[in-house]
């Protein structure tokens, strides 16, 4: 057998690599703009495209998908190429793939702004980009497949198993969490509703954090440090045995998430049961790699790049160690829906994410630039002021966490509460919030250090689009009955097997056919005075959607003294079954609103808050939304979203959406009536009509039940 | 909560297709060698290379 001559597409990986850098520094300075809002609310430049609920997800869409996305393209088709010996299946899917995500990138860069968003954590994008994800993302399997099929090495390495955890979960996440019914072009309703669509979301919310930030840098990991370090991995047999032991129980740690709401505690609890478990297989991961480098310690010491895998691997130990601990029920009672949540992912994702992307981007450019590194003193400052940055962004928010928890659980020797004030709470932590921007300032700039530091290195050598290498072919299997045992005829000698395998099939295959009917007839109230919204509430939420409230305020109660004093009864399952999508939220910048309505403050109130929030609660931090008195609310989807709604199981009756215009004109009337009373010139179609009805809709229909265990 | 039913099929579809996964590995014999892999992936494959390397 004569060896065989290729060529590594290089081109493509240099592609990735310089999106994964102009998108890195795109997502963190919108971090870093949501960071000095959070102190310094004009800073949205009073504009509504950049207000704080509209850009939240442009930054975690941009440095999960964006970033870490190019990121995880750009090590994937650099590695798997060299571990299979072989070129990428086609270059013209290479190219699709590329343009492709770019453009979904961009995409969502411009429709997360107009307000465009399912609501649903790292799933906001609409319909018509969900299609365009899925597509994108057969094409980048098809090629990784093909890829495969057509190597020159049988034996697929750890790192490849890790790459194929990651398409084939990402792809069935993606589709269940994107269920969604149309209403128009930019707007859709999610099939599931309240606690249903709460699990599903969390099902996919942290399998995301699993499939895309960890499986996919893990597989990286396993190829690039031993690489970089020139030594094999410590133990191939801990990579195979962890890589198992972790796509078997990833799948099932979504539910904690959900700690104390109305998702059934049996659910909860195998939430719990299975993060737990997490710890064996994720530090064993972190455990190879540090093991790594033994005895090699001196290189650490000289070798930047070794430097930043360290701490990155360091960071996910720290971060798989404290996610367990966040959930168990005690930690997390206290832990949640504060600052010490966002200290936590940033651990995992300034740290394992952002500084293994610097170390493979410091490493992979001058190799395929046929160069050395432009300056390894400059990477060495980006090392050092990334570090100080991920301290100085974690540190103040584990302190503004503990702070603000212990707050809002404090009550007098009187048994009152001792700060009802939330705002207080919310003063009380501004130094830190002022301490993470500066925090977030330091590791940008070690990012714009490196730009810098990589263009220069580009500049300086020349980039090898084909790099030639040289393999045997694969030789073909030696087997005893060649041809013969395929599969299939495998499992045709196997009964029992057969039967059991195409019982499996055909039970999920039924559980999905199922899935609409089964919905819908669990949207029967439990509680009888939950009634649907009115058109004008149903467009009013819509708005709190548009505006991402929910990413300030929650929508539940949980079951503690603490809440209910402050809040008001602990939300229940019931009361959520017409909400597609949930707005339970998940951090609470602001305070809970699920009690907000009922006329607990007046519409006045209301219209003052929404129009200067500042005189109203002097140092609040929430911006002035002065486009919702100037804006007409758009009511020509008032009878499709009718219809969508009944579509999903909510009991509007037959033909109502031809009335529902004159409702929602109606109701709309009473309220601009009832702030004309108190002083408020306000015409009653404008947008701020529609969210007031909303918001004193919250929480209203279950005071008026008899039987929904009031005290 | 009849949702339930849906993620948990989806999960046992994953599992049953990384369990199958798994069987094929350890069937075509991926995981009988568990030190050579290791050590392999830090040649390069540089054309006419020595041949004594491989």
């Amino acid at each position: 057998m004569q060896p065989e001559n290729f060529y590594y597409d290089n081109k493509i990986v240099r592609n990735f690599a310089i999106a994964t850098v102009v998108w890195g520094i795109v997502g963190m300075s919108v971090g870093l703009l949501i960071a000095i809002q959070l102190f310094h609310p004009a800073a949205n430049f009073g504009s509504q495209y950049t207000s704080f609920g509209r850009i939240r997800p442009v930054h975690t869409n941009a440095v999960i998908f964006a970033f870490v996305g190019n990121a995880i393209f750009m090590g994937v088709y650099y590695s798997l190429q060299r571990l299979l010996k072989a070129r990428m299946f086609s270059d013209t899917l290479s190219k699709i793939h590329f343009w492709g995500w770019q453009l979904i990138i961009v995409a969502a860069a411009i429709t997360l702004p107009l307000g465009f968003t399912t609501s649903h954590e790292y799933a906001e994008l609409e319909w018509p980009i969900d299609i365009l994800i899925t597509i994108v993302w057969v094409v980048f399997g098809i090629n990784m497949f093909g890829t495969i099929i057509k190597r020159r090495e049988r034996h697929l390495y750890v790192a490849i198993w890790f790459y194929i955890a990651t398409f084939v979960t990402v792809a069935v996440l993606h589709i269940v969490n994107s269920v969604e019914l149309p209403v128009s072009m930019w707007k859709s309703y999610m099939v599931y509703a309240g606690v249903q669509d709460a699990l599903v979301q969390w099902w996919y919310g942290h399998n995301a954090v699993a499939f895309f930030l960890t499986t996919p840098y893990l597989g990286m990991m396993y190829y690039f440090l031993p690489k970089m370090a020139n030594r094999p991995i410590y133990s191939y047999k801990l990579s195979i045995l962890h890589f198992w032991a972790l796509i078997f129980i990833y799948i099932w740690a979504g539910p904690h998430h959900l700690l104390y709401t109305t998702l059934p505690a049996w659910a909860q609890s195998l939430g719990v049961a299975f993060s737990i478990m997490l710890i064996a297989p994720s530090w064993g991961g972190m455990i190879n790699g540090l093991l790594t480098l033994r005895g090699a310690w001196d290189k650490v010491r000289d070798n930047v790049i070794l430097k930043f895998m360290v701490v990155g691997l360091t960071a996910y130990g720290m971060a798989t160690f404290e996610g367990p601990m966040l959930s168990l029920k005690t930690v997390n009672g206290f832990a949640h829906f504060s600052d010490w949540i966002i200290a936590h992912v940033h651990v995992g994702a300034l740290g394992w994410n952002g500084f293994l992307t610097f170390a493979i981007l410091y490493w992979l450019i001058p190799r395929i630039y046929k160069t050395e590194l432009y300056s390894k003193k400059l990477a060495s400052v980006h090392f050092w002021i990334g570090t100080l940055g991920i301290l100085f962004y974690v540190i103040p928010m584990y302190w503004a966490g503990f702070t603000q928890s212990f707050m809002l659980k404090e009550f007098t020797s009187e048994g009152v509460l001792k700060y009802p004030n939330f705002l207080e709470t919310t003063l009380r932590i501004m130094p830190m919030y002022w301490m993470r921007s500066i925090g977030g300032t330091l590791y940008l700039s070690g990012v714009i250090m490196m730009t810098y530091n990589l263009y220069r290195t580009m500049k300086q050598g020349s980039l090898v689009a084909n790099e030639a290498a040289q393999a045997m072919p694969l030789a073909p299997l030696t087997q005893e009955v060649s041809g013969h045992s395929t599969w299939h005829r495998v499992l045709e000698r196997r009964p029992i097997q057969f039967m059991l395998l195409a019982l499996v099939v055909i039970l999920v295959g039924s559980f999905v056919e199922l899935m609409p009917t089964l919905t819908i007839k669990s949207n029967i109230p439990t509680i009888a005075a939950v009634k649907p919204y009115t058109p004008l509430e149903l467009q009013g939420r819509d708005l709190y959607i548009r505006e991402g409230c929910m990413g300030c305020h929650s929508q539940t109660v949980r079951p503690f003294r603490s809440e209910t004093e402050r809040y008001g009864q602990y939300s229940k399952a019931g009361e959520f079954v017409y909400d597609h999508p949930f707005l339970w939220g998940s951090k609470r910048i602001g305070p809970d609103l699920a009690r907000e309505g009922g006329g607990k403050k007046s519409n006045q109130w209301h219209f003052n808050h929404l129009m200067n929030p500042q005189a109203i609660s002097e140092g609040s931090i929430m911006p002035p939304y002065a486009w919702l008195i100037t804006q007409t609310l758009d009511t020509s989807l008032t009878a499709a979203k009718i219809n969508a709604m009944r579509k999903l199981g909510v009991p509007y009756p037959a033909g109502y959406e031809k009335i529902a215009n004159a409702d929602l004109a109606k109701q709309a009337q009473s309220i601009a009536d009832d702030l004309a009373n108190n002083h408020v010139k306000v015409k009653s179609d404008k947008e701020i009509i529609a969210i007031i009805a909303y918001l004193q809709r919250l929480g209203v229909d279950i005071k008026a039940d008899k039987t929904a265990n009031n005290f | 909560m009849s949702i339930i039913y849906l993620l948990i099929g989806c999960s046992i579809l994953l599992a049953v297709c990384f369990l199958g996964a798994f069987f094929w590995a350890q069937g075509s014999g991926q995981n009988e060698d568990l030190y050579t892999p290791s050590v392999r992936i830090l040649l390069d494959d540089e054309p006419d290379t020595d041949p004594d390397k491989k």
